[in-house]
């Protein structure tokens, strides 16, 4: 209107146009959709949720009968944690695959941290900015979004084979880790970027190295971001399946893995052989699995939030 | 300190810049420049946006060397040595030119670890609360904080900001310090007490400042440069010159340059 008219219309008419009204329905509706879309996000996780609960928390509680079998052994959460596996959906417990989680997440985060943050460092601080560079940050960027069968085919070949580590938890630690440190350097580098260049130039401009100045100065201030993106990376690999099974974990285990060469199963192996036993005890067991690898996923999610408020008071 | 005292009675300049140009790239943000900086004193740089004076402070302390592409040509001395011989380690070089920025940068630490950084890195750990509280009171701000060490130095104000970064710099006893715009993003208040904080300071150290605020060039230094921009013929390229170069109290009554009396009297710029 006002580019059209050849001079300024300073007049009130301007001011009320009756454009308000026109907006807020333009507006309200845009923020219907986005509801709608938070909601339908939301009421797929606690579908999935009420789900596994009311089917899997007969499993978790006491004075537990079914079928034509009484429940003698298994009555508390602490017995399906620490019990093995058995061929009575009620007896069965999680234990050598929660005991196989428990290995592989410590693989991966011994493997992962110094791994995953020296190479972004390295990357985001000291690499030249030239193409050599450039062509590994794409390839950084394009593995984090490769299938992860594909990990588990690589795991095969080259831990597996290759290394002659076996199918051992070693060997399956060690692909997710492949599978995560991608994504691990590039939120670890976002967390280094994320450090204004004033702290660099202020510790450079005191007679510190570049060294000094990284280390004293910037990775300290990026700390948080890091084990934040290491936390997140974490919480995918132990939700992973496909590459494991592929590189050759197993599905039944009746003991406990007590070397990183043993051979072992996970919580999501595990509860994807249950589930796919015909009776309907199992699903009740496969049900119980899941709520504890989503309680174990909550945890980590909330530690990576935790970490993060903390830190973000201090600065 | 004996050193430098030997040295001043030896040499009252402690910069010598002679045919000083900086590029970036294609790009020549500034050239031409020939002035030699005299010991003790306050010299500010003056100019409109974009004339390079920045760009020149961060010569004198090679700060530029951090910038991807900026290329020094000419020759800056600092007591006699020239500050991009190969031999020279930028690091040193830094340690004895401090800077303090236009934006105050404290580190996201403690106040007390603001300045114990920099001691550690040049191995100055020797008496350290002693430095700690020196350097505090030189700023004008122990009387303030001196019960807070421990407090984030994030939780200042502005102006405590910025004195906090004057008196980590102070702490590692450079020769000189370089201000680029210091006060631009203080208030009035905070601006005074920097300025009073400088004449304080130029006792013992050089001082360079580079500021927007023509009063305080006139209230403050003793040396002043106006710089200036200047348009290639095909009118892209802008070029920053330096155009007078006096002491600030006849620069400011009666400046030798048509243009430097028109940008002081706020005619241009």
């Amino acid at each position: 209107m006002l580019l059209e008219s050849t001079e300024k219309n300073m007049s009130n008419e301007t001011l009320i146009t009756g454009k308000k009204a026109e907006n807020a329905i333009k507006e309200s509706l845009f923020l219907f959709t986005l509801y709608i879309c938070v909601t339908i996000a939301i009421l797929t996780l606690m579908t999935l949720i009420y789900d596994v609960l009311s089917t899997g928390t007969t499993r978790l509680t006491s004075d537990y009968e079914v079928g034509l079998i009484t429940k003698i052994q298994i009555d508390n959460p602490v017995d399906f944690l620490t019990t093995l596996d058995s061929r009575y959906p009620d007896r069965a417990g999680i234990g050598p695959a929660f005991a196989g989680t428990v290995w592989l997440m410590i693989i991966v985060v011994s493997v992962t941290f110094p791994f995953g943050t020296g190479a972004a460092i390295y990357l985001q601080e000291f690499a030249p900015k030239n193409r050599l560079t450039r062509f590994i940050e794409l390839n950084l960027t394009n593995l984090a979004g490769v299938p992860s069968v594909i990990y588990g085919l690589l795991g095969l070949a080259v831990f597996v084979r290759l290394a002659g580590f076996g199918r051992s938890v070693l060997s399956g630690g060690l692909t997710l880790t492949l599978l995560i440190l991608p994504v691990v350097i590039v939120a670890s580098r976002e967390a280094l970027k994320a450090v204004p260049d004033t702290i660099r130039q202020g510790a450079l401009a005191l007679g510190a190295t570049k060294f000094q100045a990284v280390f004293r100065q910037v990775v300290p201030s990026a700390i948080p971001g890091m084990v934040t993106g290491m936390v997140l990376g974490l919480s995918r690999a132990i939700g992973e399946t496909a590459p494991l099974i592929f590189m050759g974990a197993l599905t039944y285990v009746n003991y406990f893995p007590d070397t990183p060469l043993s051979g072992f199963t996970a919580i999501p192996i595990q509860v994807y052989n249950w589930i796919g036993y015909p009776q309907a005890e199992w699903k009740e067991t496969a049900s119980a699995g899941i709520i504890l690898l989503l309680g174990l996923l909550l945890i980590m999610n909330s530690l990576a939030i935790f970490i993060r408020n903390r830190y973000e008071k201090d600065l | 300190m004996e050193t430098k005292e030997t040295v001043q009675v030896n040499n009252e300049s402690v910069f010598n810049v002679t045919d000083l140009s900086v590029s970036y790239g294609d790009f020549v943000a500034i050239k031409n420049v020939n002035m030699d900086i005299t010991k003790n004193k306050i010299t500010a740089f003056i100019g409109p946006s974009g004339c390079g004076k920045s760009t020149l402070i961060r010569t004198f302390n090679r700060m530029n060397d951090l910038i991807l592409g900026a290329k020094v040509n000419g020759t800056i001395t600092y007591q006699g040595v020239d500050l991009y011989d190969k031999m020279v380690d930028p690091v040193q070089v830094r340690r004895r030119i401090g800077m303090v920025f236009q934006k105050p940068n404290p580190f996201p630490k403690t106040i007390k670890e603001n300045i114990t950084f920099g001691l550690k890195v040049n191995n100055m750990t020797d008496n350290i609360d002693d430095r700690v509280e020196k350097a505090l009171t030189q700023a004008a701000l122990w009387d303030e904080v001196k019960d807070d060490l421990d407090k984030n130095a994030l939780e200042l104000s502005g102006g405590q900001q910025q004195r906090l970064c004057i008196a980590r710099t102070i702490a590692v006893e450079p020769d000189t310090i370089l201000m680029d715009e210091p006060c631009s993003a203080l208030d009035p208040v905070a601006t005074k007490k920097i300025e009073d904080l400088m004449q304080e300071l130029v006792k013992e150290f050089s001082i360079l400042i580079v500021t927007h605020n023509m009063q305080q060039a006139s209230r403050s230094s003793d040396y002043c440069a106006f710089f200036t921009t200047k348009t290639s013929d095909d009118g892209k390229r802008r070029t920053g010159e330096l155009v007078e170069f006096n002491e600030t109290s006849v620069m400011f009554t009666t400046p030798d340059k048509e243009l430097t009396e028109q940008y002081i009297s706020g005619r241009f710029g």
